[in-house]
């Protein structure tokens, strides 16, 4: 038996990274930059438009492309629609994003538990996940917000409760698969505690369908948001696109303006974010994705 | 000489097929050529990635998108299939050519009955009525050996056992009796005593009807068994080509006889009897696995294990045979504690494992290790190298620089370079995988070492290595084995002892060169005589 025997070539040359594989996607670069201005116009907000989106800048029913001061036009109350959108931006990114972090942070834990742990643990944790699946999520989002005062921290906390269910389904069943590998009962004969295992061996191989999940969340979750403000049910201090979208409805035959523009850009951030999340898929997850 | 250009039903000439760029090698099948003759059975034998499949792939016209042939023609008769179109594969298939697939569970429909699927031949080349089809479904069931035809048809295919499920598999590819038949590994997912039967009824059926086969395999056992002719391919490249009788008695090209060396015999060598103390002791070990029921079906039971008792001395390598569902893993999971026992004990030295709980258990596991069967799901595939091996160290409180300076050392030992640390599992062969998983079980320094079938996934020349390796760890470290296969040549080679197991029971227990020598038990001799190649070896 020679000693040292030289390390043979890897099998094949590494993959491309997912990084590669994600920016060869067209449809997530582009997902990629419509995200990008969206991001921009939160972040600029405050320096292009530094007065209050609220505020009564022009007479009413200002047509779009007609003022240069007010160029996608006012509303029923003469306020600038540009400045809505920009403002709104910030508000529907911080909703998708801490809603589906927090979501991420009840369904991880609770599916990861349920799938590891088995038995009787599993049929608990799943017959209350199940409690939760079977309220309408958006009925349940409104009651929630009804009872805790509409602000952006009950929003965001509705949104996370209705929404972590599918989390934990998807993780107890990567768990549940992964459980069984060898790799783990390897580490179990090692003498490792069961925290150690979930977090080493178990959870980072849960990863990419977990990311590719998160990033449709963050789109469902800013559905929700727009949805909720559009019944009112919005922070009262914050302008929101929902919210912009329920202003004009009445008037949507003389201003079409009014609810058009909000609605298309909750459209193309929905879109983008979709967009992403496919790319995601297709990278992470290569051997389901399509022939490519 | 006219006669015999007659014969040949396939004629392969010069073929080439390209990989992908940025693939290991440019060709996976390098001008390669071969005929196959009516009434014969060519075997195309070679390990993992010598491109064999690939062959059988391009003779079906089934060859993955990737891979275009380059050069070269496949003449069936008068047409070459390289050149045809869909339509025209669509009758080749099963037609003309038809091939028998590895994993006969894979290769059915779950949802369909055999019969039908059987029938589905037919009605694909749009021949016969519903009812003759039906008929002829039943024929080729009783044709291919299926215990009552007129009913078996009728069941779906997971009620048929893999023997059965691979006859099922036989009778479509017979159904519309073509001239040549692909067979693709198909017994390497059998156990030895149906592969027996398989091998017989294909050697039975292409006598009855004249038929060219082409045999895939990776076992030379099988090639001694069934072949008339040999092609030996490597890398792509055709290494060695003959009758079997030539290329299996006087191989020529070096590799063919590195291969052959390679493959373990049937005969243990001496080795001197060992009475120490006892390393593990198993008593009364009872485990039931009870699966379904419900309000309307009565539970299964499956007894895994059946008042198994065995000592392993220190030292000593104690076998566990037998053939799929016997048992025996469950044995060496029951031993590891990874499941609980029903009732019975494992004492290790004077411990008794099945007692132990919680943080005690995990103190004690340190002392027997486990070495895992499939290379490629046993390492997690986001850790490097060094963290596997050190993390079980880490557990039981060694300070992380001293557990990468363990790794380090034992990467040595079991003959990696140690540059291997920092690297990721995805980046080694099958054979140094399983090196690194061996290293992984000795780096808590146990007293047992449990092998779960831990050769039976490498190829042969892999598995001669990773055996001596096994072999000289255990002598240079004290250590006792127990170790788990399907395989006697591997058990004849490795174990001091081998028990043979069947439905959860040791039938027989005994030294090896007592057991091969004299077999007592009717199913340890059935197993013996089912092992493939053993003529070959009597000559």
């Amino acid at each position: 038996m020679s000693n040292a025997l030289p390390l043979a070539a890897p099998a094949r040359p590494r993959r491309r990274g997912p990084l590669a594989a994600f920016l060869r996607h067209p449809g997530a670069v582009i997902g990629l930059v419509i995200l990008a201005l969206v991001v921009a116009a939160a972040l600029l907000a405050p320096v292009l438009y530094p007065t209050s989106p609220w505020r009564m800048v022009q007479r009413p029913f200002v047509p779009p492309f007609t003022l240069e001061r007010v160029p996608l036009g006012t509303d029923a109350l003469g306020r600038d629609i540009a400045a809505g959108l920009m403002h709104g931006a910030g508000v529907s990114l911080i909703v998708g994003l801490v809603s589906t972090l927090a979501a991420l942070l009840i369904g991880v834990p609770l599916g990861a538990l349920a799938g590891y742990l088995g038995g009787r643990v599993d049929d608990a944790l799943m017959r209350f996940t199940e409690l939760f699946q079977t309220v309408p999520s958006f009925a349940l989002a409104i009651v929630l917000v009804a009872i805790l005062q509409p602000s952006l921290s009950s929003m965001i906390l509705a949104i996370a409760l209705v929404s972590w269910p599918p989390v934990t389904r998807l993780v107890r069943g990567e768990v549940l698969s992964l459980r069984s590998r060898e790799y783990v009962q390897a580490a179990i004969v090692t003498g490792q505690t069961t925290f150690t295992i979930l977090r080493r061996e178990v959870l980072p191989n849960t990863l990419s369908p977990i990311v590719v999940l998160a990033s449709l969340m963050v789109a469902t979750a800013i559905l929700l948001e727009s949805s909720l403000s559009f019944l009112g049910l919005g922070d009262p201090n914050r302008m929101s696109w929902g919210f912009m979208v329920g202003a004009g409805r009445t008037v949507i035959r003389q201003a079409w303006w009014i609810t058009a523009f909000p609605g298309l850009v909750i459209l193309l951030t929905v879109l983008a974010l979709n967009l992403i999340g496919e790319g995601l898929n297709d990278a992470l997850n290569p051997r389901l994705s399509r022939e490519r | 000489m006219d006669a015999d250009t007659q014969r040949v039903a396939v004629a392969v000439r010069n073929l080439s097929l390209a990989l992908p760029e940025g693939g290991d090698r440019a060709n996976a099948v390098d001008g390669v050529s071969f005929d196959l003759v009516a009434g014969e059975i060519l075997c195309l034998v070679g390990e993992s990635g010598s491109g064999k499949s690939m062959c059988a792939h391009a003779l079906m016209g089934l060859l993955p998108k990737a891979v275009r042939p380059v050069s070269g023609t496949i003449r069936l008769g008068e047409t070459d299939l390289l050149a045809q179109d869909d339509a025209a594969w669509r009758d080749t298939r099963g037609r003309r050519i038809a091939m028998v697939f590895q994993e006969p569970m894979t290769a059915l429909n779950p949802l369909m009955r055999i019969g039908d699927q059987m029938a589905e031949v037919f009605e694909a080349h749009g021949q016969l009525t519903p009812k003759e089809r039906r008929a002829r479904a039943v024929a080729l069931a009783g044709e291919v050996g299926l215990p009552n035809p007129e009913q078996i048809v009728r069941s779906y295919p997971h009620q048929l056992s893999g023997g059965q499920r691979q006859r099922a598999m036989i009778a479509m590819a017979l159904a519309l009796e073509p001239a040549v038949l692909v067979a693709d590994e198909p017994t390497t997912a059998l156990d030895v005593t149906t592969q027996a039967q398989i091998l017989k009824l294909i050697r039975d059926l292409q006598r009855r009807r004249n038929m060219a086969v082409l045999f895939i395999t990776h076992d030379f056992g099988v090639v001694a068994e069934i072949a008339d002719r040999v092609l030996v391919l490597r890398h792509g490249k055709v290494v060695e080509e003959g009758p079997a009788s030539a290329v299996l008695g006087r191989p020529q090209a070096p590799y063919t006889r590195t291969l052959l060396s390679a493959v373990p015999t049937m005969d243990p060598p001496t080795r001197p009897p060992l009475s120490g103390p006892k390393a593990v002791e198993v008593v009364g070990l009872q485990k039931t696995y009870v699966t379904g029921g419900g309000l309307w079906r009565a539970k299964r039971r499956t007894a895994a294990a059946r008042d198994v008792a065995f000592a392993l001395h220190r030292g000593e390598t104690l076998g566990l045979v037998g053939e799929s569902g016997s048992g025996k893993s469950s044995v060496a999971r029951l031993v590891m504690r990874l499941i609980e026992p029903d009732s019975g004990r494992v004492r290790l030295g004077d411990t008794d494992l099945t007692g132990l709980k919680g943080e005690a258990l995990r103190q004690a596991r340190s002392r027997i290790q486990m070495v895992f069967q499939d290379p490629f799901a046993s390492l997690n595939p986001r850790r490097s190298v060094g963290r596997i091996i050190a993390d079980g160290p880490v557990a039981h409180g060694v300070p992380l620089s001293e557990a990468m300076e363990r790794a380090r050392r034992l990467l040595g030992l079991v003959g990696l370079d140690e540059k291997a640390l920092e690297r990721f599992p995805h980046e080694f062969s099958g054979g140094q995988r399983q090196r690194i998983g061996i290293a992984r079980a000795l780096a808590l320094e146990p007293e047992v070492l449990v092998a779960d079938e831990a050769v039976s996934a490498l190829d042969v020349s892999v598995q001669a290595q990773v055996l001596a390796l096994l072999e000289d760890l255990k002598a240079r470290l004290g250590l006792s084995m127990l170790f788990i296969t399907h395989d006697l040549r591997v058990a004849a080679q490795i174990c001091d002892r081998i028990a043979v197991m069947r439905q959860g029971e040791i039938v027989e227990l005994k030294t090896a060169s007592a057991l091969f020598a004299n077999p007592e038990h009717p199913y340890t001799r059935a197993l013996l005589d089912a092992v493939p190649g053993r003529v070959r070896q009597a000559a």
